[in-house]
């Protein structure tokens, strides 16, 4: 690998790492805040014992996302200097911005909301989390306001002397088409991410308190609604990116010649060439209606749009990688079904009204309850959506090249002048390292907080006798 | 409007090394002034509510010099490249660290937490410390602005002058006087006293260190830097910790402004050739831009300061060890 792949592969571990963290952190502080409301509306102290350890898992979640995203804002700088020149007139005010309006926010008020029970007046204290729950959406959208400049360039005009991005249009950038389609879809797996984990840890402990088995059926109900979301919004946002980015839709169906009604194949063996692969199952016009929301519509091909990208913007490849664009795409949703499947599972078998259905077996009947080995097969539920996260990710990455921002700059042009790939290597090591320590002491904090009793979270200390300060 | 901005960007930076600097400086000493874990937890319980609101001004900092001066921006990070990758590693040992350590009940756990709090803490701060010394020495930018050289030495090459180890011990000073006048603030009992004593030994230290420097040099700001360590060891031990802290921050916040100044309009100086230098408005964004963050900024700014300082009003109350749950 050349200095070139090893950064963008740094870049790739680096986002997507924080990107495990951040969709959690959004479900839920939007959880804990639901929580803590209904709390002070029924008073029951259920929701006040599920709203402490929501906002513990939280606390602790917000950590990993806090340190890895700073590093994210250094990324450009660091390892991609020439594109950070390059877009830094449209970038740095989107962070910049993104920074004071976002995070300051949301970091002052979760410390507030964390360590304020007993100091602050009900009413203020609840509305500390809905603040949190507020900004963490708001950087969520600006952000993906900057990553869609990448994907369909908005709002701003080449300078003719330094060849730079100007930006010409802040509201332009907000209002993009891609940014509109995909922050819907985005915060739907965030909400899948966030139900996945509350219905793990429900189902595990269970029988410890009735409290879980709450958690378990919230964590269900999101998990499945986010999943229902993801597919709606997941489809418009296919037709954006056609009109868009017609080469990505065509990669992830290796679709090399422009078809009219074209299928969408669910699986497929063999080789992803020319040649139709060994084996596919298809669905006919399915491909066609997700592009352009007409099962009669025109897909466009690899081939042609390579023919026309030639023309328009000189010789090369425009082709990205066609395996990686064709399975990320079928994962993305095959982990989002799945995930979905095993939710409605748990609903289903869990429900308080038995009802018996004849020809269906005992475990698969309504209120029957889960046994011990559906029971582990529901522990994966929270892999399930972050892999989602992550294919959809590295999908709509990966099939952006070899645009940086597609049409305006490549990635070659991007990187670091006078970076050295020992550089690289080594604090890519540092990453790794790092990295997956966080993740395991992170793992092992989620466990500890799981197994402790839920009524344990209200007998904490309050601080009402501390001295008077003293200054 | 570029001055207006490098006003702003040299407060934000100023901001974030006081504010993270005290909760720099609690990481580093809670082992030690605190004996047992009670007192532990009392020490980093002072830094817990407020740490991430702190750590954000980096963000704030980094992404004002990202929007207002996006070649500042690009040229730094990538010359000193893998010092700058060292500090966010060390910085996501510490916050994390940091948040983990009370949310479990193991002793063994909060130890190894406490240990590694203490240890990334003292790493960040002195290769804060030697980057800052870095930028008053320069780097070797050649004449298209970029930093060339083979293998790990590119970018770890600047540490190992003169400036940047002078720079290191400076941070450490700083951050050590900073934590131990804040602890003296915030806490009751033995971690106050005994951070009042530390605070009055860095005191002394620093000012027969910094005299020696400035006599040295002839630099009259160490002098002045001098002076405001005498009076907050000083003031540590009439036990008035509130101007302690105060005197000492106002010390590490001019220090932060004279290394941002040090070389009038240029903001990165090349050692090889000075008309390669990176100056001000070489470095700025473009007039648009500007416009945008300048309304941003002052639409957004006041009223995170506003709700910051009520934040520090909510927690303002002492922490004393014996009500910290085991
Ligand atoms: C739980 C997560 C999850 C699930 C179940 C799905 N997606 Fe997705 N998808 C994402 C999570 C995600 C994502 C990580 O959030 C992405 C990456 C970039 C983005 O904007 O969203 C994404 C990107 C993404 C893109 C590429 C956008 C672009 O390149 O600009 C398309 C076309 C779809 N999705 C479509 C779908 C469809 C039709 C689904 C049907 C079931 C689906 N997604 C399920
Ligand atoms: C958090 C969600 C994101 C994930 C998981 C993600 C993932 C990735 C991946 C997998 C790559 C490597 C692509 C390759 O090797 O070609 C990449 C590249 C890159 N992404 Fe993203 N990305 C995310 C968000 C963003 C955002 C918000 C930006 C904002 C501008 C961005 C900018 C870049 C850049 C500059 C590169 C390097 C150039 C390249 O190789 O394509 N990414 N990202
Ligand atoms: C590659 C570009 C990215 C950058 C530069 C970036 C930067 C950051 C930073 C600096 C933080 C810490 C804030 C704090 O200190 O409180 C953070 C956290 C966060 N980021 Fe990112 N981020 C990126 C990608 C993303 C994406 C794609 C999303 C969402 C779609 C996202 C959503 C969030 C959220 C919601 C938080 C707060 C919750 C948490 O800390 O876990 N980020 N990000």
């Amino acid at each position: 690998m050349d200095v070139l792949d090893l950064t963008r592969l740094q870049f790739a571990v680096v986002t997507i790492y924080h990107y495990l963290f951040v969709p959690l952190s959004i479900s839920l502080s939007a959880t804990a805040a639901g929580l803590h409301l209904t709390w002070l509306r029924t008073e029951n102290r259920k929701y006040q014992e599920l709203t402490k350890f929501v906002g513990k898992l939280l606390i602790v979640t917000f950590a990993v996302g806090v340190v890895t995203g700073l590093v994210q804002e250094f990324q450009f700088g660091l390892g991609w200097s020439a594109f950070a020149k390059f877009y830094g007139d449209v970038f740095g005010p989107t962070l910049a911005i993104e920074g004071m309006l976002a995070f300051f926010l949301e970091a002052t008020f979760l410390a507030l909301w964390y360590f304020g029970w007993e100091r602050l007046p009900r009413k203020l204290h609840a509305a500390t989390i809905v603040v949190v729950a507020a900004g963490t959406l708001l950087s969520a959208y600006i952000i993906l306001a900057a990553n869609s400049f990448m994907q369909n360039p908005v709002g701003y005009e080449l300078d003719a002397t330094t060849g730079r991005a100007h930006l010409t249009s802040f509201s332009a950038l907000m209002t993009n088409e891609v940014v509109l389609a995909a922050f819907p879809h985005t915060m739907a797996g965030a909400a899948m991410a966030g139900g996945g984990l509350l219905l793990a840890i429900g189902v595990w402990r269970l029988a410890a308190d009735t409290g879980f088995r709450t958690l378990a059926r919230l964590g269900a109900w999101l998990t499945l609604i986010g999943g229902a979301l993801t597919a709606l919004t997941g489809d418009h946002l296919g037709k954006v990116m056609t009109a868009v980015q017609p080469m990505k839709m065509a990669a992830a169906e290796a679709l090399y010649s422009t078809t009219t009604g074209a299928p969408f194949s669910v699986f497929a063996l063999g080789k992803l060439g020319h040649e139709k692969p060994f084996l596919t199952i298809e669905v006919p016009r399915l491909l066609s209606f997700l592009g352009t929301g007409s099962f009669d519509g025109t897909v466009q091909g690899i081939d042609d749009l390579q023919a026309q990208y030639v023309a328009q913007y000189g010789p090369g490849s425009y082709v990205p990688m066609i395996p990686v664009a064709f399975w990320t795409f079928r994962l993305m949703m095959g982990a989002g079904i799945a995930g979905m499947v095993l939710a409605a599972y748990y609903l289903w078998a869990s429900a308080g009204k038995k009802s018996r259905l004849p020809l269906l077996p005992a475990f698969l009947q309504r209120g029957a309850g889960v046994p011990g080995w559906a029971k582990r097969i529901l522990l994966l539920s929270p892999l399930l959506p972050a892999a989602a996260n992550t294919f959809g990710w590295i999908f709509t990455e990966t099939a952006r090249q070899p645009w940086l921002a597609f049409g305006i700059s490549k990635v070659a042009d991007g990187i670091s002048p006078g970076l050295t790939s020992a550089e690289v290597i080594a604090s890519l090591a540092g990453f790794t390292l790092v990295y997956g320590l966080l993740a395991i002491a992170w793992y092992k904090l989620v466990v500890h907080l799981s197994k402790k009793p839920l009524t344990s979270e209200i007998l904490d200390k309050s601080p009402a006798a501390e001295p008077a300060p003293a200054y | 409007m570029i001055t207006f901005w490098f006003a702003i960007l040299v407060l934000a930076w100023v901001l974030y090394f006081v504010l993270e600097g005290f909760d720099f400086g609690v990481g580093l000493l809670a082992p030690f002034l605190g004996r047992d874990e009670h007192e532990r937890g009392a020490a980093i319980r002072t830094i817990g509510p407020f740490w991430d609101g702190n750590e954000v001004w980096l963000v704030a900092a980094i992404g004002v010099t990202f929007a207002a001066f996006p070649d500042w921006y690009a040229v730094l990070l990538s010359a000193l490249y893998l010092p700058m990758v060292g500090i966010l590693l060390l910085l996501a040992i510490r916050g994390v660290a940091l948040e983990f350590r009370g949310k479990h009940d193991s002793p063994a756990w909060r130890r190894r937490c406490d240990w590694l709090l203490a240890g990334s803490s003292a790493g960040v701060v002195l290769l804060w410390g030697a980057q800052l010394g870095v930028f008053v020495h320069g780097l070797a930018l050649g004449a298209d602005g970029t930093v060339i050289g083979n293998g790990l030495g590119r970018s770890l090459a600047p540490l190992l002058t003169p400036a940047a180890g002078l720079g290191a011990l400076a941070g450490l000073l700083g951050t050590v006087l900073l934590g131990a006048t804040f602890l003296a603030l915030r806490t009751t009992g033995p971690v106050r006293r005994r951070a009042v004593a530390l605070a009055r030994h860095a005191g002394n230290a620093g000012t027969v260190g910094l005299l020696l420097a400035g006599v040295a040099t002839g630099s009259r700001l160490t002098l002045v830097a001098a002076v405001l360590c005498f009076i907050a060891g000083m003031l540590a031990r009439q036990g008035r910790e509130g101007g302690a802290f105060a005197a000492t921050a106002l010390g590490v916040a001019g220090a932060v402004l004279a290394v941002f100044t040090a070389h009038g309009s240029v903001v990165l100086r090349s050692t090889l050739d000075p008309l390669w230098s990176l100056t001000r408005s070489e470095a700025a964004a473009s007039p648009s831009s500007l416009k945008l963050i300048t309304v941003a900024g002052v639409l957004i700014l006041p009223g995170v300061l506003a709700y910051q300082a009520w934040s520090y009003w909510v927690f303002r109350r002492r922490i004393a060890s014996e009500r910290i749950p085991s």
